[in-house]
């Protein structure tokens, strides 16, 4: 059935669309090795006189239009949830889309045809899925793991991917990070715009409202762990094949043992710094090396020199104790 | 009969034998915490942090108990370098330690009513005590409350120097236990300074 809406939109405009979307947003393109903000805060869009047809009203918290019966221009508060900031659409993975690409093309009718509402919207698989040149993204292994995931096992359909990942304004974020911080915070907000807002939650779910901080209190030093690691760290299970793991797991099956990041082979290394770890590796002493260029795991992060001065320094002083200890034995018996 | 002075008052032996427990805890949990591994660790990993935390936290009240008591006893006199050509004191000592000693030579600064330490046994306990107490106790604050550290040092994470400091201070104070343990052994007897730190009283030479 979604395929259908693909079929019927304007395939080849769509198509170099998406190709000049990987290009930018998976890094390809060289220019797009800066943050995402900065590239296009002095781009316009290709469709951007087309798409104000659209942001004319959506793009604003009211509208107005014209009332043929009055015969009065009328004002009307925009529904929240069909707000789109220009911003945000602009430096967003999707930026250099027409609204029509994904949307129908009698949008641009007014009143819209309210048949049009009934429209399944597509999901990430439709177009960049079973397609040569986002094979490496594995996009097909992707929609595997979130089927198994807590979200799609307990909502089913009604969990789609656009409940983490607007389509409007999601950006990709951790592998052109330039701040760590930034980017955990970037992402753990998406699981946080449910999680800590309870009239979202309750769209999907009837469990009673969950008190993050208190549902955390068993882990030492929470804010930090909060502002340092991204909620999959510890929520979704790892797939080597995939950059960001996407089966999350039901609570009872989430990371709670320290040492799984705590120790030399850190899960980190495998999740949060998958990308880092890919690209760069240090021979500069320190194992995990990567998590040290923006935080400090214990039990993650060790100097190999240091350990082994540390083991020389210690055994020197045991050995030069003892030969001292055995030459008093000796020269006091000779005494 | 061997003349003996009072030079360890149950205050400072109450100090003394909490500073060496909660000393050997935090070395154990802290080895433990920075060696950690999902299929052995000395002490469970989440266990290590809340015993290290618990003793470090009763290691500072032991230390500024310390700091106030000395002082207010007039211990604190034993801790300043008061007297004159104190480096050719201190190599005076480490040759006695390093030759005499096995000459059956005496101490060149015995224990007296007025000497407590002999300088060398005194510039270590300066060191330990005055400089690397104060940072390792500074630096494990920092890593209790993270949020204070600096984030970036020279473009060096803020927290991974408090690390490193902390943990090069924990190592020199550990080994400082194995060498002072040692040295006690140094008394007219082999466990005459341990008897001492019992019962407050020490052989004189």
């Amino acid at each position: 059935m979604k395929y259908k809406y693909w079929r019927r939109s304007r395939v080849i405009p769509f198509t170099l669309l998406l190709s000049n979307l990987v290009y930018v947003s998976f890094g390809l393109d060289p220019a797009a090795s800066a943050p995402l903000v900065a590239d296009t805060a002095f781009t316009k869009s290709a469709f951007y006189d087309q798409n104000e047809q659209c942001f004319r009203c959506h793009g604003n918290s009211k509208y107005t239009y014209f009332n043929p019966v009055s015969e009065k221009d009328v004002s009307a508060t925009m529904c929240e949830n069909r707000v789109i900031h220009r911003n945000e659409f602009y430096t967003a993975n999707h930026r250099s889309f027409a609204c029509v690409d994904c949307h129908a093309a009698e949008y641009d009718t007014f009143p819209h045809p309210g048949q049009l509402r009934m429209e399944a919207p597509y999901n990430c698989i439709d177009c960049h899925g079973y397609d040569e040149q986002y094979a490496q993204y594995h996009f097909e292994e992707i929609e595997e793991e979130f089927q198994q995931s807590t979200h799609y096992t307990a909502n089913g359909d009604a969990f789609t991917c656009w409940k983490c990942h607007n389509p409007h304004t999601y950006r990709i974020n951790i592998r052109n990070s330039t701040s760590m911080q930034q980017s955990i915070a970037y992402d753990n907000q998406i699981c946080l715009n449910c999680h800590s807002d309870f009239e979202r939650f309750q769209l999907l779910s009837d469990r009673e409202e969950i008190n993050l901080i208190q549902k955390h209190e068993w882990l030492p030093n929470q804010g930090l762990h909060f502002s340092q690691v991204r909620c999959i760290e510890c929520h979704a299970r790892l797939n080597d094949s995939l950059m960001v793991a996407h089966r999350i797991m039901p609570k009872d099956k989430s990371v709670k043992r320290c040492v799984e990041c705590h120790s030399q082979n850190s899960l980190l290394m495998s999740s949060l710094y998958k990308f880092q770890a890919k690209e760069s590796r240090s021979d500069a002493g320190f194992l995990n090396s990567i998590i040290l260029n923006d935080a400090f795991v214990i039990g993650a992060n060790r100097n190999i020199i240091l350990n082994r001065i540390s083991l020389i320094v210690f055994f020197a002083s045991l050995g030069l104790m003892l030969m001292h200890l055995l030459l008093r034995m000796i020269f006091k018996r000779n005494d | 009969m061997t003349e003996k002075v009072y030079h360890y008052p149950l205050w400072i032996r109450l100090w003394h034998v909490f500073n060496a427990l909660l000393c050997l805890v935090l070395i154990v949990t802290g080895i433990s915490m920075q060696f950690s591994e999902p299929n052995r660790s000395l002490v469970p990993f989440d266990l290590a942090v809340s015993i290290h935390n618990s003793a470090a936290i009763l290691l500072i009240i032991n230390y500024l108990y310390f700091l106030i008591v000395n002082r207010l006893s007039g211990n604190r006199m034993h801790y300043k370098i008061t007297e004159k050509g104190y480096v050719k004191m201190l190599i005076t000592q480490f040759r006695y330690y390093t030759l005499g000693i096995f000459r059956g030579e005496k101490t060149p600064f015995p224990v007296s009513e007025v000497r407590k330490f002999n300088p060398l046994q005194q510039f270590a306990y300066i060191v330990i005590l005055y400089w690397f107490f104060p940072l390792i106790i500074i630096t494990g604050l920092g890593l209790f409350f993270p949020e204070m550290i600096i984030t970036r040092i020279f473009g060096i994470s803020g927290l991974f120097l408090t690390d490193l400091f902390h943990i090069l201070s924990g190592f020199v104070v550990s080994m400082f236990m194995i060498v002072h343990i040692y040295f006690c052994t140094m008394g007219t007897r082999l466990t005459s300074l341990f008897k001492g730190m019992i019962n407050g009283w020490v052989e004189i030479h």
